[in-house]
């Protein structure tokens, strides 16, 4: 028994078809608890009012756009060295969830710094990186599609990868390489004395623990389909054969 | 990296991000100064930019400082605990703009004084419920944390 035997595709496809429906109840669970514990239950922030619960989908959907990108090399790299397609198409599908993921982190911050810091963009150093991040994911995505032999595609976009995680490690740390910008510092952090009241807290631990979930069933479903994907055509090819 | 034996795959990924890390590091290095967003008023009263460059300054706003019902412009004395530097500001002021809070302005500093042309607040990352600090406040053991 290793963890290798599910970089076979009939294995991957047994067990992760067993998880999903688990994971699709539990994503449901998390979110719907998370969002009405969060948006009804929590009172208003002593500066910010009720813009604060824009955090419930502000600081996960920011959490999955980052850590995707480094699920994403860690894939890409078993794929460039153990070869294992899988790997390379569970890149691939969790990209489109990060992207995603990104698109809405950019969408609530800008409406969360219209209020609070009285413009909806600025070139800080963390908005910035993050943005650069977004097109780094619309690079991948097109990347793959540009290419028609799947490995040559799996091998270009995994070097983009390797280079996009500087972005990526920069939204996260760039608020504490530049400190003289306009997104403050980390709310959550392990090290640290926490600066949030614990009604804010828990139903944003669960909204975190939905969105992690979410993206776990949207790349499982992801790649489920481009394996199948990939069988149809070879399918296809060897009928034309 | 088809044609390639695994060991030499490893070793070219492993030289890949070695390199990779060293360029961001060096890129960040030389640009640190274009990164940061703003300049702190330590920066500006020590190196006073030219009265034609315009650039952000952010920092606190000092207490006792704020200014306001001089029609729509509003002065007051932005500082990083080492320098403090006037600003004079006409327009409409974000809502988390105070005494003691974080703000960046943008604008030219001339003749000793910033005249900033938009001003946005920071906040920073704490985040308590408003009942707790009214309550806090009126027994009188609530203490800002910036002052």
């Amino acid at each position: 028994m290793s963890l290798w035997q599910y970089a076979n595709p009939v294995k991957f496809l047994n067990l992760s078809g067993k998880v999903l429906p688990t994971l699709s109840v539990l994503t449901v669970i998390c979110l719907v608890t998370g969002m009405y514990w969060g948006y009804f239950l929590t009172p208003d922030d002593y500066k910010q009012g009720s813009t604060v619960k824009i955090i419930y989908i502000h600081v996960p959907s920011a959490l999955i756009a980052i850590n995707a990108w480094f699920m994403m090399l860690v894939a890409a790299l078993i794929w460039l060295i153990r070869r294992h397609h899988v790997s390379a198409l569970a890149a691939k599908a969790a990209s489109h969830v990060g992207v995603v993921m990104t698109l809405i982190a950019l969408i609530t911050g800008a409406f969360w710094g219209q209020p609070m810091w009285g413009t909806w963009w600025a070139w800080d150093p963390r908005l910035t990186s993050f943005l650069i991040l977004f097109l780094f994911y619309l690079g991948y995505i097109a990347l793959w599609s540009a290419i028609e032999d799947p490995d040559t595609a799996a091998d270009l976009t995994s070097v983009l990868c390797i280079v996009g995680s500087v972005f990526a490690v920069l939204s996260r740390y760039a608020v504490n390489f530049w400190n003289q910008g306009l997104h403050q510092g980390a709310t959550l952090s392990l090290d640290k004395e926490e600066n949030i009241s614990d009604v804010f807290y828990f139903p944003l631990l669960f909204c975190i623990a939905g969105f992690v979930l979410l993206f776990l069933v949207l790349t499982l479903v992801g790649t489920r389909a481009e394996i199948r994907n990939r069988r149809a055509r070879a399918l296809v090819a060897r009928e034309k054969g | 990296m088809k044609s390639l034996k695994k060991q030499r795959r490893i070793q070219i990924i492993v030289l890949a991000f070695v390199t990779l890390a060293i360029s961001t590091g060096l890129i960040g290095y030389a640009m640190r100064d274009g990164i940061n967003f703003f300049r702190s008023p330590s920066q500006v009263v020590q190196d006073p930019p030219a009265a034609t460059e315009v650039f952000r300054i952010g920092g606190l706003v000092e207490e006792g400082s704020l200014i306001r019902g001089q029609g729509e412009t509003v002065s007051f004395n932005v500082t990083d605990g080492g320098a403090s530097v006037p600003v004079v500001f006409t327009g409409v002021l974000p809502d988390l703009f105070g005494e003691n809070q974080g703000m960046v302005g943008m604008g030219k500093y001339v003749g000793g004084v910033f005249q900033a042309t938009e001003i946005l607040a920071k906040h920073d990352e704490e985040y308590m419920p408003k009942e707790v600090i009214d309550a806090l406040k009126e027994q009188g053991v609530y203490e800002d944390p910036n002052s």
